[in-house]
């Protein structure tokens, strides 16, 4: 006898079976570590960033008492359900969002739903945009991660805008209007454009002269735009990254109703624990629904009011943002570089906690399954688990995403070296293979 | 498209229309912005009463939350936070963490709650989801086990979010099964046949049953024949049964309470179709925690929550936080004993305040909440008399109130008035208050 449990229960469609998850499975069971396992398997999948660990751990240590004891405010904070969140935190979160932006775009505080991660955010805000059957365009590549987020529960579908290296996986008028028609081929009704700005998995922003031609876009269409900005303090140089925000403002508002944003402490804050994301959308309706139904994914009240304290903290803030920055760009360089001397050219790149590595010319053939081909390879042998850029559906083959925040320098030299000793390797199979082929041609 | 007239910040070009939001955005915030729920809020937020500083704002006696032990946890929090710090080692708070809870939480979550139930129960570490509330336990049961458009059976009256948390996005429909005062508010299986039967001629598929026990907004527990019988039904019928026990730990009466989870067991019924809700807002005063928690033993189930749980995962330094707190029996111990006593104090002196009006509490023995007949201060025997009753008592008496019609009762003049966020001296102000109605009632 058996009782009905939701599809989803024993379906596949979450892609779960995709390289992307068979990657952390090779790593769960056989995880790197420089003493007790130096030969195990290198999280390079993970976009976490700790690189600025320290800088956290000297603030919470100082501020421990107050922080995690919730201080004099403790029954307030213990019976703090709100779903429109803390004002303090608001305030502050909103503060931290212009000073990530170098004060080029300004936040009220008014227009922020907070949500339990961002991952909550982009499902809630889908929920809000669209129906069930309509869908939302994404460029491609995209983080794996949407097909859940955004799909799932909502029952809405992503139709991809496809974007190649002939323009550096920029997205063209062309490929947006590709993407429209396709969704009209499949009687889906277009939402709203999705982007990731700072792009995960390219490690790069994305320029104004594009954001303008999407919101031009979104708006001839009359759809809406959210921008997920989860990235945005990963930026290497501050004035390198335009905000969908700055643009709304220096136009003073035109249009804004139909544009959103999405933003994490988990990634500029390297606080994924804490579970803190938040939608920052222009629309007032969109607001106070979001608002409502984020009852099911709500903040903790002490984490708010922790946090409160320090994101209201200047001077951490400051100097939190600024030492990260560079630090990412320092090990971004480093990884450039180290893949260079392995002769492996990378996407150039300017944000993120990832590069966009170009492994073209070692696949024995130019197809999906040579990529997952030496993507297995990777894997089991090298022992380097970075992400294929089919499991983010990139139309084109031969791209991995490859982190770097996650693990200390020397675990980086590690991994560098072994994707070094691996490209020589190949490269003297080849020689030996060509060699062999040569005698043949003359002895055979 | 929504009037864009309400709470506009910033300037709004009129110059393009914006795009729509989707028709269950639409049809969501127009079911909230109506409830009695909502307006009540309102009041309370822009005039609360404080016995000192504003003596004639509007009392809060609508929020089901129990105050009364709250100094006990602060007490301890202030007394081993030390301990409750993550031993300074902040590299145990930031990362990614098992996204439906921390094992070291659900094991002393399982402890606290078998202390709560009097050991009646041993809840599995392995077997549970931690949730962002029981808001979100309920909403992702909802999603498991069932698909949009389906239905669930719940007896009425019922807690008035089982409408948002069910409906909104997970898109299941509510059957109410109305129980009636004549039967004591009991839950008769023949009325849960009968409405199971009614849908499926419909054609509307049942997939569960959902229920609080202790039951929100009444107050009673479920007996141990019932919970058989539920069970009987629900095998019978093939579908789950829901069993929403937040107020676990709110019985004050002499009362058993007696969980679902326990009958299953001991009688040998099929578990794998019997779900527990548990969670932190109530039974600690912790609302603000968001620590709610998913009991099951159907591992379809479990496993389909856990790849939710991305949507609703709970801070990882408030998980920490908890652990000691939870696992100290001593606490544990002392808190639920001193919680009952306040509790039940609070309970009879607001019932007895109430009967000197002639107003009478249901009979209850669990919840921080009366479930009173006012029915004899209306104007008209219909729920148009009950909506003017509670908009006299929220706006004469200034008190706010959850009126049964909210809750689906079919009898008028019931409502459910909260007493654990006041104390003992607010109570004679509450009656006060009161009479201006009732006095009014009699010229």
């Amino acid at each position: 006898m058996k009782m009905l449990i939701h599809r989803l229960a024993t379906s596949k469609a979450h892609g779960e079976d995709s390289p992307y998850f068979a990657g952390w499975k090779a790593y769960e069971e056989n995880p790197y570590h420089p003493l007790n396992n130096p030969s195990g398997v290198i999280q390079m999948g993970l976009a976490e960033n700790q690189v600025s660990f320290d800088l956290l751990e000297e603030y919470l240590e100082k501020e421990q008492e107050q922080v995690f004891k919730c201080g004099s405010n403790f029954r307030e904070t213990a019976l703090f359900q709100d779903y429109h969140g803390l004002k303090d935190f608001k305030k502050a979160l909103a503060s931290f969002m212009g000073e990530i932006r170098g004060g080029r775009a300004k936040f009220d505080e008014n227009r922020l739903v907070l949500t339990a991660g961002a991952t909550a955010a982009n499902e809630l805000l889908t929920f809000i945009l669209a129906d069930p059957g309509d869908c939302l365009l994404v460029p491609t590549p995209y983080y794996p991660g949407f097909d859940r987020d955004l799909r799932w529960r909502t029952r809405v579908n992503i139709i991809p805008i496809h974007c190649d290296s002939s323009n550096d996986f920029q997205v063209t008028r062309k490929a947006l209007e590709d993407a429209y028609k396709e969704a009209e081929k499949k009687r889906s009704k277009v939402k709203g454009v999705l982007l990731t700005n700072p792009s995960n998995p390219l490690g790069k922003v994305i320029p104004r002269k594009i954001l303008e031609d999407i919101l031009d876009f979104v708006t001839k269409k009359n759809m809406h735009l959210i921008s997920d900005e989860i990235y945005s303090g990963s930026v290497f140089a501050p004035n390198e990254f335009v905000s969908v925000a700055e643009i709304i403002e220096e136009n003073g508002y035109k249009n804004s109703e139909r544009v959103h944003i999405v933003y994490s402490l988990s990634k500029d804050l390297g606080l994924p624990g804490f579970r803190v994301g938040a939608i920052y959308s222009y629309n007032p309706n969109v607001v106070i629904t979001a608002t409502r139904m984020s009852s099911f994914s709500l903040v903790s009240s002490q984490t708010q009011r922790m946090l409160a304290s320090m994101l209201s903290n200047k001077e951490f803030t400051e100097k939190y943002i600024r030492t990260n920055r560079e630090r990412l760009r320092k090990r971004h360089e480093k990884i450039v570089e180290g893949l260079k001397e392995a002769e492996i050219e990378c996407l150039e790149g300017n944000a993120g906690l990832f590069v966009w590595m170009n492994l073209r010319p070692l696949l024995e053939e130019r197809t999906r399954e040579g990529e997952l081909k030496i993507w297995e390879t990777i894997v089991n042998e090298v022992k380097l688990n970075i992400s294929p850029g089919s499991s983010c559906h990139c139309s084109e083959v031969g791209w991995f995403r490859v982190c770097f925040a996650n693990m200390s320098e020397k675990t980086l030299e590690v991994a560098l070296k072994r994707m070094k000793d691996f490209v020589e390797k190949k490269k003297n199979k080849k020689q030996q293979q060509q060699q062999q082929q040569l005698l043949g041609y003359y002895f055979g | 498209m929504l009037k864009s007239s309400i709470a506009g910040t910033g300037v709004m070009s009129r110059s393009f229309s914006p795009a729509a939001v989707s028709s269950r955005a639409t049809s969501m915030y127009r079911s909230e912005h109506e409830s009695t729920n909502h307006v009540g809020q309102s009041k309370c937020s822009d005039d609360p009463y404080d016995r000192a500083t504003n003596p004639n704002g509007v009392i809060q006696l609508e929020i089901a939350e129990n105050r009364l032990a709250m100094d006990l946890v602060k007490e301890w929090i202030s007394d081993n936070v030390k301990a409750s710090l993550i031993d300074s080692d902040i590299s145990h708070l930031v990362p990614y963490h098992p996204i439906d809870g921390l094992l070291e939480l659900k094991t002393a979550l399982a402890a606290f709650m078998g202390q709560v139930m009097l050991e009646s129960i041993s809840l599995d570490p392995s077997q549970m989801i931690i949730t962002a509330g029981a808001t979100s336990a309920i909403e992702t049961l909802s999603f498991c086990l069932a698909d949009p458009g389906d239905a669930v059976l719940i007896p009425s009256p019922y807690y008035t979010g089982y409408d948002r948390n069910l409906k909104w996005r997970a898109g299941v429909e509510i059957i109410p099964v109305p129980c009636r005062s004549i039967d004591n508010f009991r839950l008769s299986i023949s009325s849960l046949e009968l409405a199971y039967n009614q849908a499926m001629k419909r054609g509307v598929k049942v997939r569960a049953i959902f229920l609080s026990n202790p039951s929100n907004p009444i107050g009673n527990l479920i007996d141990r024949v019932t919970l058989h019988e539920l069970l009987d039904f629900v095998t019978e019928k093939n579908i789950h049964l829901v069993s929403d026990e937040v107020f676990a730990g709110s019985n004050h009466g002499t009362d058993e309470f007696v969980s679902i989870a326990d009958v299953a067991h001991t009688e040998g019924f099929d578990k794998t179709r019997v779900h527990v809700i548990y969670g932190l807002s109530k039974v600690l005063a912790l609302p603000g925690f968001r620590i709610g928690v998913i009991c099951s033993f159907n591992e379809y189930v479990l496993a389909t929550a856990k790849k939710y749980a991305r949507f609703f995962s709970v801070s990882v330094p408030t998980q920490r936080l908890l652990v000691p707190m939870l696992s100290d029996v001593n606490f544990a111990l002392k808190y639920i004993e001193i919680k009952k006593k306040r509790l039940r104090r609070m309970y009879e002196l607001f019932v007895e305040g109430l009967e000197q009006f002639g107003i009478n509490c249901f009979p209850s023995s669990a919840g921080y909440y009366c479930w009173v007949n006012m029915s004899n201060l209306m104007r008209s025997n219909s729920e148009k008399g009950e909506l003017e009753l509670w908009d006299k008592l929220l706006n004469i008496s200034k008190i706010n109130v959850t009126p049964g019609s909210e809750c689906r009762c079919v009898e008028p003049g019931w409502f459910r008035i909260c007493f654990t966020t006041i104390t003992e001296d607010d109570i004679p102000v509450v009656m006060k208050r009161i009479k201006r109605i009732t006095a009014n009632n009699k010229d």
